[in-house]
């Protein structure tokens, strides 16, 4: 009965003081009796798990979730590891079955386009925009105090005396 | 009778901030001193009832009134005083009142420490802040209001959400909204100058105290979230890119990139128009933060759409405010003289690419954040953008602003020598490289990058270091000399020093704890033992202990060094909030230095045994610690005397300069 008390801890999200870092009470994400006995095996489910996101949660991988959907996702990944399955044959098994919603990494494509160009695109741009202004700007010209009176000047220049 | 007193407080405040978004405006539009004098008293008073009014509501809950529905939903009468009174920003009204109380409090603090602004200057500037005053009054008034009476009232609440009934409470949601509507000044002393069509470099000296404070407060407010996630969610995640977050941290990367163009812009009277956009952005970026909480548009878009009353209203204010800001920013920006030649190789050249990196950074938060929701809300597609996005994303970002920071304080103004810069830096760079090496010798099979992570830490920490040996010249003359030297400084650039080595430190428990942090994942009964890095932890037993509104299942465990010295008792548990039918997880955490053993316990399984997950967390205090030295040095730069909010002037003017006067 408090496992089912514990889902409601998505209220954190829409309760109190609205940036609380609450996304659910993770814990019991990863059980004892999931892992796997083979550590390097075992290691790789849990880099997967980090990767693939609990559906029914907000946010949550399910390496840290505790839903029961979490649980299950987390077994089969580790059958699918047993039977051999390399880790982009397990991902593509879990996309077939469940959409690319399971990936918390978006897969490179014509959706995601902006969402994986815009970091480089926006540095690029911010290049480019930073030498313009450079290159226009490079002829001496009167400067920013032209407007003022040469009083004004004086106090100004006084006011930002270190 | 205080509810309603608390209501109609509201309403009153919300007269006055309307009086004060109009009069003093128009006022300053027609040269009008009588109406310019409105704003001052208007922003106190206004303040003085919204104080009213959270004071209210604030007692209903502290004598636990349940007839007020609010305080039914959310209070329980078994709660200590402390959550019961934390518990009034605990839900979504009584945050947003906490929201307009701390807003009112800047507008307060501008009206009564801003003697020397300039009278038009500042009835602008406080008439933009009483119009944000004015539309989130509305907004709690006609969907948010907390006020509201049950004609039965019940004999007991029904108790706040277990996960918030801690000092955490207490100390994150003010401090973030200090942050976020702190903000808000720099936003109406930007809109202000565009009304104005005039900025000059002493709008910078104005407006970067309150940014400063803004942006301590959010430095300290998503650090002590970040920490208090830590210790309840019981698995010792520290970050986890979730919306929530990114919406704290929005503000944040702008804030941080506004504070260093306002330098710029204070010194050279460069980069203004760049710094007003920045200010805009930065409030922009809190208002967005605002409207993804509360909306609920983060649960899902269908959330949003089912419930849209708050959520709409909030959108409408958002477009109101950010859609302005930016109309009017490219109607009046080109009036504002761009001013302060440099060469691109200068201390305002460092601080440009900051800011390139600063905003770069907040644009891939942004979008990463909103892409999901923007594209089922146009295509219907669902895709999910999680850490693993933001971190491959983010850290490019980051890698390049770590790198150029130490160069930037050692570079002059206008025209610096980058390669006297790199002569300063070289001790801090080979300091960085035995870093490197030594993380390589103890890496065995950990991540190839890390090293280089903490080498890179390790060149911020000494760069900040280097910044103050050479302005002291340490050990280049006698030791009193660089005493006096350094005592001589400005405190603005102690606080840049500590702010920049804070940033190293907080990186080096970043990458430490996640590179060489380990875990163990077990099924315990009493008198089993496990082992994590050199220490190992017994379980002796199990019981159950009452507490107050709660009642705790407790494993006492045993921590010992493999070698056997004994390190001391630790004990988590579970604990069962009755009144909610909830558990939260209560962590116990061993400080060793700044090393952290972690460990907590689940519900008990059938066959008598407890799920236990313990943790070894290197170096992790280091993450927290920086952001205390960032807040710390804010605070020394706050201090400094040229930046004071009310500074007397030079005593001392210049001959010449009193005969030009």
């Amino acid at each position: 009965m408090v496992t089912s008390g514990t889902r409601r801890f998505h209220l954190a999200f829409s309760l109190g003081c609205g940036l609380l870092l609450l996304g659910s009470l993770s814990l019991w994400a990863v059980e004892s009796s999931e892992m796997l006995a083979d550590p390097v095996l075992e290691a790789r489910a849990r880099a997967l798990s980090k990767e693939l996101r609990c559906m029914v949660c907000q946010n949550q991988s399910i390496d840290d979730s505790e839903a029961p959907l979490a649980h299950d996702l987390r077994v089969l990944v580790r059958e699918r590891l047993k039977v051999g399955d390399s880790d982009s044959q397990v991902i593509d098994f879990l996309v077939a079955r469940y959409g690319e919603f399971v990936l918390l990494r978006p897969p490179l494509a014509w959706h995601t386009a902006a969402l994986w160009g815009l970091p480089p695109a926006a540095v690029l741009i911010g290049i480019i925009a930073i030498v313009l202004v450079i290159r226009r700007r490079r002829p001496p010209q009167t400067g920013d105090t032209a407007n003022l009176t040469p009083a004004e000047e004086a106090r100004l220049s006084e006011l930002l005396r270190d | 009778m205080i509810a309603e007193l608390g209501h109609y407080a509201l309403m009153l405040a919300l007269g006055l901030a309307l009086i004060q978004a109009s009069m003093p405006i128009i006022g300053a539009r027609n040269n009008d001193p009588v109406l310019i004098n409105v704003a001052v008293p208007a922003a106190l008073a206004q303040f003085v009832f919204v104080a009213l009014s959270f004071g209210a509501l604030a007692a209903c809950y502290v004598t636990s009134d349940f007839s007020v529905l609010n305080v039914y939903e959310n209070s329980n009468s078994a709660m200590p005083l402390i959550y019961r009174l934390t518990s009034v920003w605990g839900n979504h009204e009584g945050s947003m009142m906490l929201w307009v109380f701390i807003l009112a409090l800047f507008g307060a603090l501008v009206a009564a420490f801003g003697g020397n602004l300039p009278d038009k200057l500042k009835a602008d500037a406080l008439g933009v802040q009483a119009w944000i005053a004015a539309a989130f009054e509305l907004f709690i008034l006609m969907t948010s209001n907390p006020f509201l009476r049950i004609a039965d009232a019940p004999f007991e609440g029904r108790d706040l959400n277990p996960i918030l009934q801690d000092p955490g409470l207490a100390f994150h949601p003010p401090f973030l909204y200090l942050g976020y509507v702190g903000f808000s000044i720099a936003f109406s002393f930007a809109i202000a100058a565009l009304i104005e069509g005039r900025i000059d470099a002493a709008w910078a000296r104005w407006v970067r105290p309150w940014v400063l404070v803004a942006w301590m407060c959010l430095t300290v407010g998503i650090a002590g979230g970040s920490y208090w996630a830590y210790y309840e969610l019981g698995w010792g995640g520290f970050w986890f890119w979730d919306p929530v977050e990114n919406a704290s941290l929005m503000p944040w990367l702008a804030g941080t990139a506004l504070l260093h163009s306002a330098v710029v812009m204070e010194k050279r009277g460069a980069l203004k128009v760049w710094t007003i956009l920045l200010a805009i952005l930065a409030f922009s970026l809190s208002l967005i933060g605002t409207f993804l909480v509360r909306s609920g548009v983060l649960t899902s878009v269908h959330v949003f759409a089912t419930d849209p009353r708050r959520g709409i209203f909030i959108l409408a204010i958002l477009v109101l405010f950010i859609g302005g800001a930016l109309a009017l920013y490219a109607w009046r920006a080109p009036l504002l003289k761009q001013g302060g030649l440099f060469a691109p190789i200068s201390r305002e050249g460092a601080l440009v690419l900051n800011n390139l990196f600063l905003t770069c950074a907040c644009a891939t938060v942004f979008v990463g954040t909103l892409y999901p929701l923007a594209l089922e809300a146009l295509t219907g597609e669902k895709i999910s953008v999680g850490p693993p996005y933001f971190n491959a994303t983010f850290a490019p970002l980051f890698v390049p602003l770590l790198f150029i920071m130490p160069f930037g304080p050692l570079l002059g103004w206008k025209r610096g020598d980058l390669l006297g810069a790199a002569q300063r830096l070289i001790l801090a760079a080979m300091l960085a490289a035995v870093a490197i090496a030594a993380g390589f010798a103890l890496n065995r099979g950990g991540p190839v990058l890390a090293p280089f992570g903490v080498g890179l830490a390790v060149f911020v920490m000494a760069g900040a270091i280097t910044d103050i040996a050479e302005r002291t010249m340490i050990l280049r003359v006698p030791f009193a000399v660089t005493l006096r030297r350094a005592a001589g400084l400005p405190r603005s650039v102690w606080g840049g020093a500590v702010a920049h080595f804070g940033i190293g430190a907080t990186l080096v428990g970043i990458v430490v704890v996640t590179a060489w942090g380990s875990e163990r994942i077990a099924a315990m009964k009493p008198g089993d033992t496990i082992d994590i890095a050199h220490y190992r932890l017994s379980l002796d037993a199990m019981f159950r202990r009452p507490g107050p509104n709660f009642s705790d299942l407790v494993g006492h465990f045993t921590v010992s060094r493999i070698s056997g010295e004994l390190r001391g008792p630790m004990e988590p548990s579970r604990r069962s909030f009755p009144s909610r039918n909830m558990a939260t997880t209560e962590a116990a955490l061993m400080t060793r230095r700044l090393s952290q053993i972690y460990l907590s316990i689940g519900d008990p399984n059938p066959g008598g045994t407890i799920p236990v997950r313990i943790y070894y967390k290197p170096q992790v205090l280091l993450i927290w610690i920086g952001a205390l030295l960032m807040f710390i040095g804010g605070a020394l730069s706050l201090s400094d005397r040229r930046l004071r909010v009310g500074a007397p002037r030079p005593a001392r003017v210049p001959a010449t300069l009193q005969a030009a006067e």
